[in-house]
């Protein structure tokens, strides 16, 4: 459910500090019909032109606070509340050259009552300003 | 048809997901829509509507009521979740179920809300020992029957075993209107052929719903093997069988059943998925169902709960107001409102 609506088109884009392009940032939604605690947002498969964007390298921020994609089965309090477009910022030096992007994103939800979660998926292609 | 009956008309909020998902329509906006609408109790989803919960704000109680006041609306029953697999590497001990439903029996009391929607997976002994705190607050803990299960599933009947032994005023049932999906929703098999499933294969499912003739082991909490098979051997994908599954997902149950259990039954779920133009809901024959919930006494609300939102929303533009000011025409004729 609300697939299509994950990758937000409008948040997408380089982002620079001190001058240098230090990566990007694309808006999540999540495929769900409420907010959840971030340790029952699992596994995030960000692909970008067909690679596959590392954890490691993926922050997400909410209502101003930030957390690593890595930290969430940490955070049984902390909310990705429903509807909230999410900021993720991928480190990438030098960013993403100019141009469109094909984005593919696949989130799982640790959903406890449907055995196993569940997962959502969208795919754009986005472009980043020249 | 007995015509003398106290059944209330009321939404869950969930009807209109899609409108606050988007940010077109605020918390305030849905129940002054409510109003406008002309239906008179309110269900919230806490972890859908209300920011941070279960940790309610008091500024938030304070607005919550005050809508309630100016927009001249009963709050009604609140929707929890027992989400017992949120600590790393853990599932929750019994303590902290029961110290997380008490912390909903405290928020559904300060929200003015005398029901409690339970999730299926707070066990039975955990509500046998929450009922106390319900009580003291006046919340009745009101476990959804919902599609594939229904009173003689087997926890359904643990628990009306433990109804019957405990005698308390706050142990119940919620029922969902989807185990009366007498039909596959048309919106669903709409959505199977978007996705790209084969004609065949969604007249196929459509006709063996209908007749009640799926390949279905239907057990709570248990994947269904039997109509994965089918699909892949009807040539289908693999990624067909989760649309398979979620369009086959309700179930058609006897309502003669409700004469016994009706009195365990404290909230309704008017479940729809779409209305249509001459009054009725596609899939589910509300004009069989609500004579019996009268003639057995039901007393409790109906609450219009949209879910053909998910259905369309790929193609269509949801207008969930739409869908439910039609549903609770339909809540009107049928108790003799219209």
């Amino acid at each position: 459910m609300y697939d299509k609506y994950l990758i937000v088109t409008e948040a997408f884009k380089n982002i620079e500090q001190d001058g240098e392009v230090t990566g990007y940032q694309l808006g999540l939604r999540l495929p769900y019909y409420r907010g959840v605690v971030l340790s029952l947002v699992g596994a995030t498969e960000l692909t970008v032109d067909g690679e596959r964007v590392p954890t490691e390298a993926m922050t997400v921020t909410l209502r101003g606070r930030t957390f690593p994609f890595m930290s969430f089965e940490d955070e049984p309090v902390a909310k990705w509340e429903f509807g909230d477009i999410g900021i993720v910022t991928v480190a990438k030096p030098g960013g993403l050259m100019p141009g469109e992007h094909n984005i593919e994103v696949r989130q799982h939800m640790k959903i406890s009552y449907v055995p196993g979660g569940f997962w959502g998926g969208d795919t754009k292609a986005l472009t980043v300003a020249g | 048809m007995a015509t003398t009956h106290s059944i209330k008309r009321g939404v869950s909020l969930y009807s209109f997901q899609e409108e606050y998902f988007l940010h077109k329509m605020t918390l305030e906006d849905i129940i002054a829509t409510c109003a406008k609408l002309d239906i008179p109790g309110i269900e919230i989803i806490g972890d859908q509507m209300i920011p941070e919960y279960p940790n309610i704000s008091d500024a938030f109680v304070k607005q919550w009521h005050g809508w309630m006041d100016k927009y001249g609306r009963t709050p009604v029953c609140l929707d929890m979740f027992l989400d017992w697999n949120k600590y790393k590497g853990r599932v929750m001990t019994d303590d902290e179920r029961i110290e997380s439903v008490k912390k909903d029996i405290e928020n559904a009391h300060k929200l003015g809300c005398t029901v409690i929607r339970v999730i299926h997976d707070v066990e039975p002994d955990i509500l046998e020992r929450l009922a106390p705190t319900a009580e003291k607050h006046n919340v009745k803990l009101a476990l959804e029957i919902h599609a594939p299960s229904y009173f003689d599933s087997p926890l359904e009947q643990r628990l009306v075993e433990m109804f019957r032994r405990v005698q308390s005023p706050s142990l119940c049932f919620t029922l969902d209107m989807g185990v009366f999906t007498k039909i596959q929703p048309r919106v669903a098999s709409d959505r199977l052929l978007r996705e790209g499933l084969k004609p065949e294969i969604v007249s196929y499912l459509i006709d063996a719903y209908n007749t009640g003739t799926l390949p279905s082991t239907h057990e709570l909490g248990r994947r269904n093997d039997a109509l994965p098979a089918k699909i892949l051997e009807m040539g289908g994908r693999e990624q067909d069988i989760f649309w398979a599954m979620m369009a086959t997902h309700g179930v058609y149950s006897d309502p003669k059943l409700l004469r016994e259990y009706v009195p365990f039954v404290k909230h309704i779920h008017g479940k729809f998925y779409e209305m249509l133009p001459e009054g009725r809901e596609y899939s589910i024959p509300y004009d069989d169902i609500i004579p019996i919930l009268i003639e057995g006494g039901y007393d409790g609300y109906i609450d219009s709960e949209y879910e053909g939102n998910r259905w369309i929303q790929d193609a269509f533009v949801v207008d969930s107001p739409a869908q439910v000011k039609q549903h609770q025409a339909m809540l009107k004729r049928l108790l003799g409102e219209a």
